[in-house]
C-alpha cells in the first residue's frame, strides 16, 4: 500500500516540479506564470474539444510506444518503430493497387492487417538480425528505419505515384468506404480505441499467459530461460513482431483516419516519439495510455500557448523536456528505503560527539 | 518577433476571456460578432524566423497585425497530420477566428478541405495553386506568386557575376514548382552566356539541414562558385557557400543579413499582397476571393537589393528585364526550348504566358541543367 503511493507520488511530483520549473521559465520571460498554467490545463483538458485534441494527438503513439515496450520486456532496445510505422502506412495504401477491396469493415480490416504484417515482419527482421547474426538491435532498427523511409519515398514518387499529385506525391487514396471515422462523430478516430486495446490486450498477455511470462523470462536473463528449456530466440522474434506489428498498425491506421493516402507528411516522427513514451511508462504496456494521454496533452496544450501568449514552439518542448528528465531521475528516488535514509539524515545532524582526550580545542 | 512581453498580445488575451465568456450566451455572441476585430488564423509548417518560406509568410502575417481591426493568432511547427485539423479547429472554436491562413503545401488536402465543408462560416486562404473552380468550395481559396520570374532575374545577375560559368542549384524534391524555379535560373543565366550550366540536386526533403550542406560542399567541390536553392530554410546553404568563399542568390525571404559579402540578390515573396486582400474582403463582406496569383507586376514577388560586389552591366542588363517584367512584356517560357535530354519541350514561335496551365505540370530540366529528374 505505502509502496504503491510513493510509485504514483513520483511521477505526480515530477510533474509538479516540471510545472514550477516552466512556469519560472516563462516568468524570466515576462509572462505571468499563473496564466501559463491555467492555459497549460485548459488547452490539454479543459473541456470537451481539448480532450478531443489530447486524445487524437496520443493515438499513434501508443501503438509506436508499444513497438518499444515489448521487445524491450524480451531484453531488446528497439528504437526503429518509425521505420515499421511507414512501411505499414505504405502496406495499406498498396492493398487497393494489388488487388480489389470490399468497400465496407472488412476492407478496413484488410488495410489494418496488411500494416501489421509488413510492419511486424520489419521489426523481426531487426530481432533475427541480432539472434542470427549477432548485429545490435538498437543499431539496425534504426538503420532499418531510414531504409524503409527510402523505400516509402522510393515508391511513393516512383511506381506508387497518382499521376494527379503534381506537387505532393501521393499514392491513391483510399476509398472513402474504408477509411476509419471518429468514434461517435467525435474527432477522435478509432486509432485511439484501438490503441488503448492493443495497450492493455498485450499488458494483460504479458502478465497472465504462459507465453507473455516466458517473454518476461528471457528478458530478464536469458540464459536462465534456456536453461530451463524456453526457446529464446524465437520468443524474441514474437515480441519484436508483436511491437513492430503495433507500429505498422499505427501507420496503417494514420493513413486511413487521417492522411487518406500515402504521401511525405506521414513521416512525422510518431515512432521516434514512441521510444520516449515507452522509456517513461517504464515498457508497461497499461502505463503507456497515461503517458500517451500526457504527451497528447502537451501537444495540444503547446498548440492553445503559442496561440494565446505568442509563446514560441520551442517553449512547450521546454516543458516537455524537463518534464521527462524528471520523471526519469525520480525513478532513481524509487525503492529508496524512507525511514532508513530520514536516520542517517537525523544522525547526521546530529552534533557530533568529540571524544574527550580529543586534542582538538574548542575556540 | 516573438517578444512575449509584448502589451499587445497582454491585451489580445485579456479580449480573448471576455470573448470566450460572450460564447456562453448565444445571444452574447451574436451581439459580440457586430463589434468583434477579424480574428485570423496563420498557421507555419516550420519556425517563424527560419529564413526561409515560414518567415516570409509571417512578414506578411506581421503586415496584418498593423491592420485596425484585425488579430492574428499563430502556430510554428504545424506538420501536416491530424494536428492541423486540431490547430484549424482551436483557432475557430478556441480564438474565434473567422479567417485562416494554413501556409503549407500539404494543409489543403484533406485537411483544408475536409473542416472547410463543416465550417462553412469560416474562410480559408491556402498558399498554393490548389483551389479549382467548382471542385473546391468557395470559403476555400489559394493564393501564389510566380516567383520564378525572380529566379530568371537571379540568373541573370548570377550570369553576370560567375567566373567558373558553373552555377548551383539546390533543391527539395523535383516537382513541378521547384523544376521551373531551375529552369528559370538557368535559362536567365545562359541569357548572359550560352556556355553556362546549372547543377542541381535534389536532397529530397523540404528540410533537411545536413543534406543541404553536404550538396553545398560538393557542388563548391565541382567548381560552382554561384549558388541559389529551394527548400524551405535557405540558411544553411547560405552560410555554407559564403564560408567555402562563392556567392549565392537568395530564396523566399533576403538573406543578406546571414552572408553580406557573398549575398548577390534574392528572389523574395510579398504575401502582404495577397494577405490584404483576402482580408480587406472579410471585412468588408465581400465574397472570398478564391484564386489569387501573380508575378513582379502583381505585386506578389521582389527582389533583394543588389549586394554591394554586384556589378553594373548586371544590375544594368537585370533591372532592363525587370522593367519588362513589370511592363508584362516578358515571357520566361518561349519556344524553341529543349529540355537536357534533347527534347523539344516548346516548339519555335510558341510561347508559354505565366498563366498558362502546361507550366503548371512541368516535368523536365532544360538545356543547360546538369541532373535529372
Amino acid at each position: 500500500m505505502h509502496k504503491n503511493l510513493v510509485d504514483a507520488l513520483l511521477p505526480t511530483g515530477a510533474l509538479i516540479g516540471a510545472l514550477l520549473l516552466f512556469g519560472l521559465f516563462v516568468w524570466l520571460g515576462g509572462v505571468s506564470p499563473v496564466e501559463t498554467w491555467v492555459l497549460l490545463f485548459r488547452g490539454a483538458f479543459g473541456d470537451w474539444f481539448s480532450w478531443q485534441n489530447t486524445l487524437t494527438r496520443a493515438a499513434p503513439l501508443m501503438l509506436t510506444a508499444l513497438c518499444v515496450a515489448l521487445p524491450a520486456r524480451a531484453g531488446l532496445v528497439i528504437i526503429g518503430g518509425e521505420g515499421a510505422l511507414v512501411l505499414g502506412g505504405l502496406a495499406a495504401a498498396a492493398v487497393p493497387y494489388l488487388l480489389p477491396l470490399p468497400g465496407n469493415v472488412a476492407g478496413t480490416v484488410i488495410v489494418c492487417v496488411a500494416g501489421f504484417v509488413v510492419g511486424a515482419a520489419w521489426i523481426a527482421l531487426a530481432g533475427a538480425l541480432r539472434q542470427y547474426r549477432g548485429v545490435n538491435e538498437t543499431i539496425s532498427s534504426l538503420l532499418l528505419a531510414y531504409t524503409a523511409i527510402a523505400i516509402f519515398k522510393q515508391l511513393v514518387e516512383g511506381p506508387m505515384r497518382d499521376p494527379a499529385t503534381l506537387n505532393k506525391p501521393s499514392t491513391r487514396t483510399l476509398d472513402e468506404a474504408i477509411r476509419i471515422g471518429g468514434i461517435m462523430g467525435s474527432d477522435v478516430h478509432c486509432g485511439f480505441v484501438i490503441g488503448a486495446f492493443a495497450c492493455i490486450a498485450l499488458g494483460l498477455w504479458l502478465a497472465l499467459t504462459a507465453r507473455g511470462f516466458s517473454v518476461r523470462v528471457v528478458g530478464g536473463n536469458p540464459r536462465t530461460a534456456q536453461l530451463v528449456g524456453l526457446p529464446a530466440s524465437g520468443l524474441i522474434l514474437l515480441a519484436c513482431a508483436l511491437g513492430g506489428g503495433c507500429a505498422g498498425l499505427a501507420g496503417a491506421i494514420e493513413v486511413a483516419a487521417v492522411h487518406t493516402n500515402a504521401n511525405a507528411s506521414l513521416i512525422a516522427g510518431y515512432g521516434y516519439a514512441g521510444i520516449l513514451v515507452s522509456f517513461i511508462a517504464r515498457h508497461n504496456p497499461v502505463a503507456i495510455i497515461p503517458v500517451a494521454i500526457l504527451f497528447g496533452g502537451f501537444g495540444a496544450a503547446g498548440s492553445l500557448l503559442q496561440r494565446r501568449l505568442g509563446l514560441p514552439d520551442a517553449s512547450v518542448q521546454v516543458l516537455q523536456g524537463i518534464a521527462f528528465v524528471l520523471i526519469l531521475a525520480s525513478e532513481a528516488l524509487r525503492g529508496v528505503d524512507w525511514k532508513a535514509a530520514g536516520e542517517m539524515f537525523r544522525r547526521s545532524a546530529m552534533p557530533r560527539e568529540v571524544p574527550l582526550n580529543s586534542s582538538t580545542k574548542p575556540t | 518577433m516573438t517578444n512575449p512581453t509584448d502589451a499587445s498580445r497582454r491585451r489580445t488575451l485579456a479580449q480573448l476571456s471576455a470573448v470566450s465568456l460572450a460564447t456562453l450566451s448565444p445571444f452574447a455572441l451574436r451581439l459580440a460578432a457586430a463589434q468583434k476585430p477579424l480574428t485570423v488564423g496563420v498557421i507555419y509548417v516550420g519556425p517563424r524566423d527560419d529564413f526561409g518560406y515560414n518567415q516570409s509568410q509571417a512578414a506578411a502575417a506581421a503586415e496584418l497585425k498593423k491592420m485596425p481591426g484585425v488579430k492574428v493568432v499563430e502556430e510554428e511547427n504545424v506538420p501536416e497530420t491530424a494536428a492541423v485539423t486540431k490547430t484549424m479547429t482551436g483557432m475557430v472554436k478556441q480564438d474565434g477566428a473567422s479567417l485562416l491562413f494554413p501556409t503549407s503545401f500539404g494543409y489543403f488536402d484533406p485537411y483544408l478541405l475536409a473542416l472547410a465543408a463543416k465550417e462553412t462560416e469560416v474562410r480559408f486562404s491556402h498558399c498554393g495553386g490548389m483551389w479549382t473552380e467548382g471542385k473546391h468550395p468557395k470559403n476555400t481559396g489559394s493564393y501564389f506568386g510566380y516567383i520564378d520570374e525572380c529566379q530568371y532575374l537571379n540568373g541573370v545577375i548570377a550570369g553576370h557575376m560567375s567566373k567558373s560559368k558553373k552555377l548551383g542549384f539546390v533543391a527539395a524534391k523535383p516537382i513541378p514548382q521547384v523544376l521551373r524555379n531551375i529552369n528559370a535560373f538557368t535559362m536567365g543565366a545562359r541569357s548572359v552566356d550560352p556556355k553556362i550550366t546549372t547543377t542541381v540536386i535534389f536532397t529530397g526533403e523540404w528540410s533537411m539541414p545536413v543534406k543541404e550542406a553536404e550538396a553545398t560542399n560538393s557542388l563548391a567541390d565541382q567548381g560552382v562558385d554561384v549558388f541559389t536553392m529551394h527548400v524551405d530554410s535557405p540558411k544553411v546553404i547560405v552560410e555554407t557557400a559564403a564560408k567555402r568563399g562563392k556567392m549565392v542568390c537568395g530564396y523566399h525571404v533576403s538573406q543578406a543579413k546571414l552572408a553580406p559579402a557573398a549575398y548577390l540578390t534574392g528572389a523574395e515573396w510579398n504575401w502582404t499582397t495577397a494577405y490584404k486582400t483576402v482580408v480587406d474582403a472579410a471585412q468588408a463582406g465581400k465574397p472570398h476571393p478564391n484564386f489569387l496569383r501573380g508575378g513582379l507586376k502583381e505585386g506578389y514577388v521582389k527582389m533583394s537589393p543588389y549586394g554591394a560586389m554586384v556589378t553594373e552591366p548586371a544590375k544594368k542588363m537585370a533591372d532592363g528585364i525587370k522593367a519588362k517584367m513589370l511592363a508584362g512584356g516578358f515571357d520566361i517560357f518561349v519556344g524553341e526550348l529543349k529540355s537536357n535530354k534533347g527534347a523539344v519541350v516548346i516548339p519555335a514561335g510558341k510561347s508559354l504566358k505565366q498563366t498558362d496551365p502546361a507550366l503548371e505540370g512541368m516535368n523536365y530540366l532544360v538545356e543547360g541543367v546538369i541532373g535529372s529528374v
